[in-house]
């Protein structure tokens, strides 16, 4: 009995909400920390792993065009440019696309239409890179060296980007696959960032006698921020795909401005090589590869996250 | 209530993991000998067959095979942190001159490189010389209806249409048998591209392992590409006829490319790091290659140094029977020999480990 007083003040529920508050900002924080740290360690080891490869070459190492194994001589723009090309396309492809489900879903489709295409969007995402890399193989670039390289070489031969053989293999097709990899990313969170929109804004719009397209106009203007983060979201799963892209690229590190011509990207020739990468230089350029897709990403994502607060400021000014 | 009760069902699941890994750790400890390996991918099927008969044979030996490539494999055997490696391609001397102990190549099996290719309505096998092949991939030979090409098969009707050629994107031992090849007997190739694991092909599509380059040939028209044996009759792809160094055009077969390996035994080094490309004889294939079994010379273990010499003689004697039917091709009589004579010399405290009749 003489211990009642203790457990009264166990039982007060002030005490009971800091000890369990503690608990849950130290879990919190560790999570957080763990992100940091995961990077941090990251990025040192792989400064450790690509240093001999950057005493070697310095910055010839992101200007030079050969990558020769053989006679050790290793250079990465081909690659810095393939990487960044391909996704380009990707991005370009899959925007108004991912768009265009994103508000045919929530906008248009009746609900038994959504929910199934909605599933449809979300099963895209989850399938394995390397059976888009197989599909591309065997469906997709067949299809295209058939029915699509011909005849935009027939009408716009004359641009730079459709010169070449077309073989169904290289850069355009790895552009291609990689928008079909990142549209339902896209679509999956633009959709909800419409479903956000509250709906008050399309019944004012309607109301004031806007039609349909109008009222999508402004409720896309409102979510024009959220949509440029999908993009982002898409465009950095874009820039380090590796698998589906390298079975498709054709892996030549060459640059070419036809994008019928094979090309190479970053994430392509360390999956390719690194297994096989025989003595320390080569390993070395290997790991520097990786340091320059972690920069490639960085500068990328930055450059992304400008436009967005640029166009976010726009839509702003607008309103 | 609830989080407790899940707390205790969680508990209680690890501990269970726990104590029967435990056990299972146990077990293995007074008689099940636990062996690990690592390295080609070419030698992959045959190895884990090979793992899984003479698993049969002795149920106490666990031999754990993994096919991460033969840098990787060469990688784990100078760390030490594998019983044996395998690769496709025999290591450096400076690679040699690294590891913490001398490592001895003991060959296997054997391999051979297969030209295939897609050419719409020729039915006939197409024939290649030396000297045609190397123009071909080094871009010089644009068209199908090369005069060089003509030369080889005068009478297929080849068609005038753009040639492209497919290569391995990834390091492989297959590419550097292949360039092995070319660089024997192209000085221009020798000059321009050399040998190696990732040569840095002047023309052509990359494909990523044997699947994806023939992935490639099998879906673009008028392609021609280098891929290893198995795949391409698995495949049902046409194989070329080489003309060797006799002069003779040769198809790749068990026979062709043991004649190899037999016609080069004379030039074989004693440490049996050899290649066996452009070999001489009437009917050998040239473009074939052994697979090696890396093992240090010294072992640290008495029992699995024992189990593993056990498993390598069984393996060149015994296992050759297991080649065939995976499309490799058995060792020639004279090299199971010089290779059981280099297990004979694994030792454990400079005593050889080799019971003596097998």
């Amino acid at each position: 009995m003489s211990n009642l007083p203790d457990q009264i003040e166990d039982l007060q529920p002030k005490r009971r909400f800091s000890s369990s508050d503690k608990v849950y900002r130290i879990l919190l924080t560790g999570c957080a920390a763990l992100i940091l740290i995961i990077v941090i360690t990251m990025l040192i080891v792989i400064g450790q792993g690509s240093w001999l490869s950057i005493r070697e070459f310095g910055l010839s190492f992101l200007f030079g065009q050969v990558w020769d194994p053989v006679k050790g001589e290793f250079g990465a723009l081909p690659f810095i440019y393939g990487t960044v090309v391909s996704s380009v396309i990707a991005v370009l492809i899959a925007t108004p696309l991912s768009i265009g489900v994103a508000v045919f879903l929530v906008e248009q489709a009746p609900r038994s239409l959504a929910r199934p295409i909605g599933f449809l969007v979300e099963l895209l995402a989850a399938i394995p890179s390397v059976v888009y890399g197989l599909w591309a193989i065997f469906v997709l670039a067949p299809f295209l060296r058939v029915y699509v390289q011909p005849p935009l070489q027939a009408t716009l031969g004359w641009l730079p980007f459709f010169k070449g053989t077309p073989t169904g293999i290289g850069m355009f097709t790895g552009g291609l696959i990689m928008a079909i990899m990142i549209t339902p990313i896209i679509t999956a969170v633009v959709r909800d960032i419409l479903e956000a929109v509250p709906v008050t804004q399309r019944e004012a719009a309607l109301a004031l006698g806007a039609t349909k397209w109008e009222t999508t106009k402004i409720v896309l203007a409102n979510a024009s921020s959220g949509i440029a983060g999908a993009v982002i979201l898409g465009l950095g799963r874009a820039v380090g795909e590796t698998m589906a892209v390298t079975m498709i690229i054709g892996n030549r590190p060459h640059i070419s401005a036809s994008l019928f011509d094979p090309g190479y990207t970053i994430a392509s020739v360390i999956a390719n090589e690194f297994t096989e990468a025989t003595g320390d230089l080569y390993l070395s350029a290997l790991v520097e590869m990786g340091l320059i897709l972690f920069i490639v990403t960085f500068i990328v994502t930055a450059l992304a996250k400008l436009l967005i607060m640029s166009v976010g400021r726009k839509t702003q000014n607008v309103a | 209530m609830f989080a407790i009760r899940i707390l205790f069902i969680c508990v209680l699941l690890v501990s269970t993991m726990l104590v029967s890994s435990c056990f299972s750790g146990r077990r293995g400890k007074g008689d099940a000998i636990k062996i690990q390996g690592a390295g080609s991918t070419f030698i992959n099927p045959l190895m884990q067959k090979w793992v899984s008969e003479y698993g049969n044979l002795n149920s106490n030996i666990r031999i754990d095979y993994q096919s991460i490539g033969s840098g990787g494999g060469i990688k784990q055997v100078k760390e030490r942190t594998i019983q044996f490696g395998a690769t496709d391609v025999a290591m450096k001397d400076e690679d040699l001159a690294s590891a913490p102990g001398p490592i001895l190549h003991v060959p296997v099996i054997l391999g051979a490189v297969v030209l295939t290719y897609n050419l719409e309505g020729i039915g006939q096998t197409l024939r290649f010389s030396p000297a045609t092949i190397a123009d071909i991939f080094l871009g010089k030979i644009k068209t199908w209806d090369d005069e060089r090409i003509k030369a080889d098969n005068p009478d297929v009707p080849l068609p005038s249409v753009p040639l492209t050629v497919v290569h391995r994107s990834d390091g492989s031992g297959t590419s550097a048998v292949f360039t092995n090849y070319l660089a024997k007997v192209s000085p221009e190739w020798k000059e321009k591209v050399g040998e190696g694991t990732s040569p840095s092909f002047p023309v052509g599509l990359g494909g990523k392992g044997n699947e994806g380059v023939t992935g490639q040939v099998k879906q673009t028209p008028n392609t021609i590409g280098y891929i290893e044996l198995a795949y391409a009759v698995k495949n049902k792809m046409p194989v070329a006829q080489i003309k060797n160094k006799a002069g003779n055009f040769v198809l790749p077969n068990f026979e062709t490319v043991t004649t190899a390996a037999a016609e080069t035994l004379d030039q074989t080094p004693d440490d049996l790091r050899a290649t066996i490309t452009d070999a001489g004889g009437q009917n050998a294939y040239p473009i074939s290659s052994y697979v090696y079994v890396l093992i240090y010379r010294d072992q640290m273990d008495e029992v699995v140094g024992k189990t593993l010499v056990d498993f390598l003689t069984w393996g060149i004697n015994d296992g050759q029977r297991f080649a065939q039917a995976l499309y490799y091709s058995p060792l020639p009589e004279g090299m199971v020999k010089r290779a059981s004579a280099k297990i004979a010399a694994v030792s454990f405290n400079g005593r050889s480990l080799r019971t003596e009749p097998q």
